[in-house]
């Protein structure tokens, strides 16, 4: 497969009253031609820091310490404000996950899908305002022909997150990113965004960058998925493997305290205990380990590798070190590893 | 049996209509009828915009119902004025746990007196020492640690924060609790952390609570009974298991069938149900009993199908 993005040893700081915050530390990926990549973690994990930096969208007191972004081997890093203008919303846009926020009230919503088209292209008014009309009706806006001309605040909050939706595949962009595009709305509004989202990759063949804490969205959407934990990837996979073969201790809590419709009223949920580590003054080992009930004395001295799982699969944990010993995941997470061998695949 | 089970807070046919009259006017509750036992989670349900923060608003009395009453502890509470002697009684026993722990502790108090807040009011406690001693025990029973008393809301996380609130509706001993979205703002692994907290305190003081929410799959693991609202009127009423297992309301079905579930296989079967938001409710449709404990809102043509 074609990689058309790839991240290279990302490095992002913030400047803050109270010093330098680390906010992003060595994040490496990259995204297939075609495929939906979904990166989750909590909030403050950095994985908004990592899709904009792509985009070079970060707040002014930022910098990228160090890394690249290739685009087809170019080096976003590298270009000009200028010359990003030509990629942003042009060959890779972003969704926000606040509709209400991200459309201008005092503009027709016509005229802000049309935008885009007669910023980039060399279209006339006419022509881009019938594109508008075509990709409104794409994204389910009934009667967009008579919709054309009403403001932001006449549509719903899901219709509103179409708009949204609109506006960043108008010019059918090679990639998109999704910033927490559900987050904001109903869960029925939420499966109906994520249906429109996937139908759409299939039309117009966009690859997608996810972003979401919601692990049930991730299951529903990605094709690959990567696990986001103070600043760092810790794990990742094919949706399969970080669903049904997780390694990490971080992805079997967070698998773990979410309770399912199947999980027993009478059993305790199983919480992940503390808070994520403070990123002015990161932590010398595994970032995770003072929440880690498997940490082991290593944990707290050297920061894990990303240890081999399978082909494409990979988690940063001591545990999966030759000379670890062996533990036994949680009760929930072993029944995954079931589900993986019933699908034909070899769970560690 | 659940009838025989003492009933706490009686909702009857409560209305909260807002701008009323007005062409804007808004029927945000719209003839609500609900009871909660004493020591059960009852879990309210529904979109945004379906009514069930209003309805758990009223109940506290922050809104002047409309229309209908609200008996606490067979006592009628819907009258009652705003500032009297009575709504300052009753508040102690009932109070409630936001949404935003960001919006809902003042910043430019320190935790202990946000804690304490209560205590002033009801005059619960004689002096400072005591009402020290009393807030280090609600601290610690929120599984903070007492030393942070003197600090800022600022220096806590969201979790922490939410343990606060909590920590709060908890000092003037109250028997009921309207919780609104207590975790919606949190992180997966921190909502794990809260909803046990609440399920351990409500073990150990044999609090009730209204639970409402918007996350199902939690609502279903805290809650006892279900109550799912939709436009301002309460569309199906059951036990948690029974409404997740056999709903009965198209609209309950739609919902259910939306929830994402951490598991790719499930997801890759979806199919979900569309609910027609068009004209959704009949004249002659009601919230009726059609199976033991199990109400729906629909015609007496429509219950009769399930009674047999």
């Amino acid at each position: 497969m074609d990689k058309i993005l790839e991240v290279k040893d990302l490095h992002v700081d913030f400047d803050t009253y109270n010093g330098t915050v680390h906010a992003i530390r060595g994040v490496n990926f990259h995204l297939n031609a075609g495929e939906t990549l979904a990166i989750v973690g909590e909030s403050g994990s950095g994985k908004s820091i990592t899709v904009r930096s792509i985009l070079q969208l970060l707040a002014s007191n930022a910098t990228i310490a160090k890394g690249e972004v290739l685009y087809h081997g170019d080096d976003l890093l590298q270009k000009s404000d200028k010359e990003m203008d030509k990629i942003r919303g042009n060959k890779i846009s972003m969704i926000f996950q606040d509709p209400m926020t991200s459309l201008d009230p005092t503009m027709t919503i016509g005229k802000q899908v049309a935008e885009p088209l007669l910023i980039h292209n060399n279209v006339s008014k006419k022509d881009a305002l019938k594109r508008a009309e075509e990709v409104l009706r794409l994204v389910g806006i009934p009667n967009p022909e008579a919709r054309m001309n009403d403001y932001p605040h006449q549509f719903s909050g899901g219709q509103r997150q179409r708009i949204v939706i609109a506006i960043a595949i108008v010019d059918y962009p090679e990639i998109l990113i999704a910033d927490e595009p559900t987050t904001a709305l109903d869960v029925t509004v939420q499966a109906q965004i994520i249906d429109l989202l996937r139908e759409l990759q299939q039309k117009i063949g966009t690859s997608i960058i996810f972003i979401t804490h919601d692990l049930g969205v991730v299951a529903g959407i990605a094709d690959r998925v990567a696990v986001m934990y103070a600043g760092r990837f810790v794990e990742y996979g094919s949706v399969e493997d970080v669903f049904y073969n997780p390694q990490h201790p971080y992805t079997w809590g967070l698998l773990d305290s979410m309770p399912t419709l199947d999980t027993n009223e009478n059993a305790r949920l199983n919480s992940i205990p503390g808070t994520p580590p403070n990123l002015l003054d990161p932590p010398k080992g595994d970032a995770f380990a003072p929440r880690n009930a498997y940490a082991m004395q290593i944990d707290e001295e050297e920061q894990p590798p990303f240890f081999k799982v399978s082909k494409n699969h990979y988690a940063a944990t001591w545990l999966l070190h030759p000379d670890a010993p062996k533990v036994t995941p949680p009760a929930a997470i072993l029944n995954r590893y079931k589900k993986f061998e019933k699908l034909g695949g070899n769970a560690k | 049996m659940a009838d025989e089970r003492e009933v706490i807070v009686s909702v009857k046919n409560l209305k909260q209509y807002f701008n009323i009259g007005k062409p804007n006017e808004v029927k945000a509750v719209d003839d609500v009828s609900f009871d909660i036992y004493k020591g059960e989670t009852f879990g309210l349900v529904g979109e945004s915009g379906s009514g069930k923060s209003t309805t758990g608003r009223s109940i506290i009395r922050l809104y002047n119902p409309t229309d209908g009453h609200i008996f606490f502890n067979g006592q009628d509470i819907s009258k009652i004025k705003a500032h009297g002697p009575k709504m300052k009684e009753f508040r102690r026993e009932m109070q409630m746990i936001f949404q935003d722990p960001y919006a809902s502790l003042n910043p430019r108090m320190k935790v202990k007196d946000i804690i304490a807040e209560g205590l002033d009011v009801h005059g619960l406690v004689k002096n400072e020492q005591e009402r020290d001693a009393r807030v280090r025990e609600l601290l610690d029973m929120v599984n903070l640690n007492p030393e942070h008393m003197t600090r800022y809301p600022y220096e806590f996380s969201g979790g922490q924060r939410q343990r606060i609130g909590i920590a709060r509706a908890l000092a003037v001993d109250p028997q009921f609790i309207i919780a609104d979205e207590p975790i919606s703002a949190l992180d997966v692994s921190i909502q794990a952390q809260v909803v046990n907290l609440m399920q351990d305190i409500q073990k150990k003081q044999g609090l009730t609570y209204l639970f409402i929410a918007h996350d199902l799959s939690m609502v279903k693991y805290i809650s006892d009974r279900i109550a799912v609202m939709y436009r301002g009127k309460i569309v199906e009423l059951a036990d948690s298991n029974e409404i997740y297992n056999n709903p009965l309301h198209a609209y309950t079905q739609s919902l259910l069938s939306a929830i994402p579930v951490p598991d790719p296989e499930i997801e890759k079967k979806r199919t979900r149900i569309d609910f027609d938001h068009k004209s959704p409710f009949k004249d002659d449709q009601r919230l009726q009993e059609v199976l033991p404990g199990h109400f729906l809102y629909c015609s007496n043509e429509e219950a009769a199908k399930y009674k047999n």
